[in-house]
Parts: C-alpha cells; structure tokens; sequence
C-alpha cells in the first residue's frame, strides 16, 4: 500500500487524540484475557468520553443556526457522525436549501463507507447485527477497532466505544441546546465561531501531504471566491471538485516519460 | 428557513448517512478498496472541512465576505491547534476570543 491507512488516519478527528495517543494496549499476548478486556474497555471509554463532550458544542451550534431542541437532537439521534450534522446546521444557516444543505452532510459522510469497510473483515459481524452496527460506523468507532490486535478486542472495543459515544453525544447535545436556549443571541457570546473551530480541529490532523494542502488550499478559494455568486450551499459543494481536481493533476504529472506512480 | 424543510434536510442527511454506513458493511471486500478511490475518499473530507471553515469563518449577510470577530476566534483556534490543545480548548479559545473581540467593538 502506498499509502498506508490513509483513509483512517487522514479522517483522525482531533478530538480522538487526547485519548488515543499513547494509549494503545501494551499487554502481551499471552497476558490474562480478562486485563487485556479491562484494556480495551479502558481505552474505549475514554475516547467516548473525550469526544462525547464535543456534543456539547454541537447542541449549542445548532440551536444557534436556529434549530429547535427537537431538531437538534433528531440530528445527534438518527445522523450521528459529528462533522456531517455541524455542516448540515451551517448551511441551514446560511440559508441553504435543504438539499443541498444535505448533500453537503452526505458528501462528509461518505467517509464511513471506508471505514465499514474495514471494519467488516476485521470484526466479522453476523448479517443480523449488521443493520444496527452500521449506525456506530464513525471516525472514533473504527479508529479504536483498527487499533486492536485481535477480533475479540476490537469487537469489545467497537461496542463500548460506539455506545459510550452515542449515550454522551446525545446528552450533551441536549444540554448544549438546552443551554444555548438559555443564554439568548448566541452570536454574542461567540457561539458562532464553535462550528467553524469544530472544522479547523478536524481539518489540520489531515494537512500533511502536499496533496492535502493543495486540495485545502484549493477548496479554501472556491468556496470563499463563488460564495458571492453562487445560491447557499452550493459553493462548498463545487470545492469539493477541490478532491478530484488534486488527483486529476497528481496523476497526470506521475505519468511522466518513465511513467512511474507519482505520490 | 421553513420547519418542514429543515426536517427535510434532516431525514434526507439521516438517511443518507446512515446508508453510506451500512455500505461499507454489506459491500463485498475490494469493491471499495481501487487506489483511486481510497485517495478520493481521503481528500474529499479535507476539501470541504477547508472550504466550510473558510465559510463559516468570513461569510457574512447574502453571501458577502466579511472578516469580523469570528477570524479573530478562528485565529485563536489555530494557535491552539498548533500548541496541540486539546479538541475542547480549541473550539473554547475560538469562542472566547471572538465573545470578547465582540464585547470590545
């Protein structure tokens, strides 16, 4: 592989860090089951934990973008992967229209099909909990799965990773929109900069490669330069062309006279 | 923006969402995994993380630029990214500062 688990790492929230570094199971092989269990679980609760809280911010930001206390935790409840329901919000704001409101949503969302992917050959789950295991297929989930040796421990780590999350998400939701509600204008207490600063923690992990900056920087420009020109929502869909457009120049200088495979 | 449409917007996110999710698990192994589309995969978040970033940091009234108190936030952000706070100071450093540049001006 070229590029080794780019899709994981590349999409590795910010808020997963504090929790993940440093922490992966240390424990040989032969180490007791029940201390290598302990471990896993250990570990789970506290990137469920960590990014749990972040919930906090999206029920403020959407209650905020003007979402009503039962919209926003619809969002957090049935959308559940954080980055889609903060853009979503966003361009409800801005004045979006619903679908292509959604279809940004969507396109930040596409990223989880890689990581069921993955996931499905690593966890091997029966066809009959698969339906519902879908739901927990998000950066954090799967970070934590991948990251263990066995099946076993990632089953175990999949399961308490997905469901502390979900639990803390949807009550910090609750209580960030229940408090956003409480504190009246939030642009005032600069609420409105807690979205955007959601976007930055979970962009700049990502900023490594020429090929990222270029695409960010690329993005940056069509979406600010035809957010004049073009209705709501549909600029940020047009940088996303930013991806492919990377690629398309990538692959064009690889296939030089030696015709080698370019980075 | 209408309720009927926001609820839209968000039974068509859910829904789509939640089938992308549930691809990955169904799709036999390999379907997904083609070099292209794994790089695909990769850069379409950065696209639009940069691009709404940019947004929703200098979008102001009917599509217009600004740059107000929230550049100020998202500076703030940065810095803090790059002293590797955590996710959570992050987002707070950009609230505060752009609370107080607000309360300044």
């Amino acid at each position: 592989m070229p590029e080794r688990n780019q899709t994981t790492q590349s999409a590795l929230p910010a808020g997963v860090r504090p929790a993940g570094e440093g922490t992966p199971p240390t424990a040989s092989p032969a180490a007791d089951r029940g201390g290598d269990d302990r471990a896993v679980i250990r570990d789970a609760l506290g990137v469920g934990v960590a990014v749990g809280l972040s919930g906090l911010a999206f029920g403020v930001t959407s209650a905020g973008a003007g979402l009503s206390l039962a919209q926003t935790c619809a969002l957090s409840l049935l959308v559940f992967t954080g980055s889609s329901q903060f853009a979503l919000v966003g361009a409800l704001a801005a004045g979006g229209g619903p679908l292509t409101a959604a279809a940004g949503a969507f396109f930040l969302g596409t990223r989880n099909a890689f990581y069921g992917l993955r996931l499905s050959s690593l966890l091997r789950l029966p066809r009959a909990v698969r339906p519902a295991a879908a739901h927990l297929v998000i950066d954090e989930t799967s970070l934590v799965a991948l990251a263990q040796r066995d099946r076993r421990a990632a089953r175990i780590g999949f399961t308490v990773t997905g469901i502390t999350l979900y639990l803390l998400w949807n009550l910090t939701t609750l209580l960030g929109a229940l408090g956003a509600a409480a504190l009246g204008d939030t642009a005032a207490w600069g609420l409105d900069a807690a979205g955007p600063a959601v976007f930055l923690a979970l962009l700049a992990p990502m900023l490594r490669t020429v090929a990222e900056r270029a695409t960010a920087g690329l993005a940056v420009l069509l979406g600010l330069g035809l957010l004049p020109v073009l209705p709501a929502g549909v600029p940020v869909l047009v940088a996303a062309l930013a991806a492919p457009l990377v690629l398309l120049v990538r692959g064009l200088r690889a296939k030089g006279p030696d015709g080698g495979e370019g980075r | 923006m209408s309720t009927a449409g926001v609820w839209i917007a968000i039974g068509a996110t859910a829904v789509g969402c939640y089938l992308v999710k549930l691809l990955g698990l169904l799709v036999p192994a390999g379907a997904l995994e083609r070099p292209l589309v794994r790089r695909l995969a990769a850069l379409l978040p950065v696209a639009l993380l940069a691009a709404l970033t940019a947004q929703q940091t200098f979008g102001g009234e009917g599509g217009a630029l600004v740059a107000d108190a929230r550049a100020g936030g998202l500076a703030a952000a940065a810095v803090a990214l790059v002293l590797r706070a955590p996710f959570l100071v992050v987002v707070a450093a950009a609230v505060l500062v752009t609370a107080g540049l607000r309360a300044l001006g």
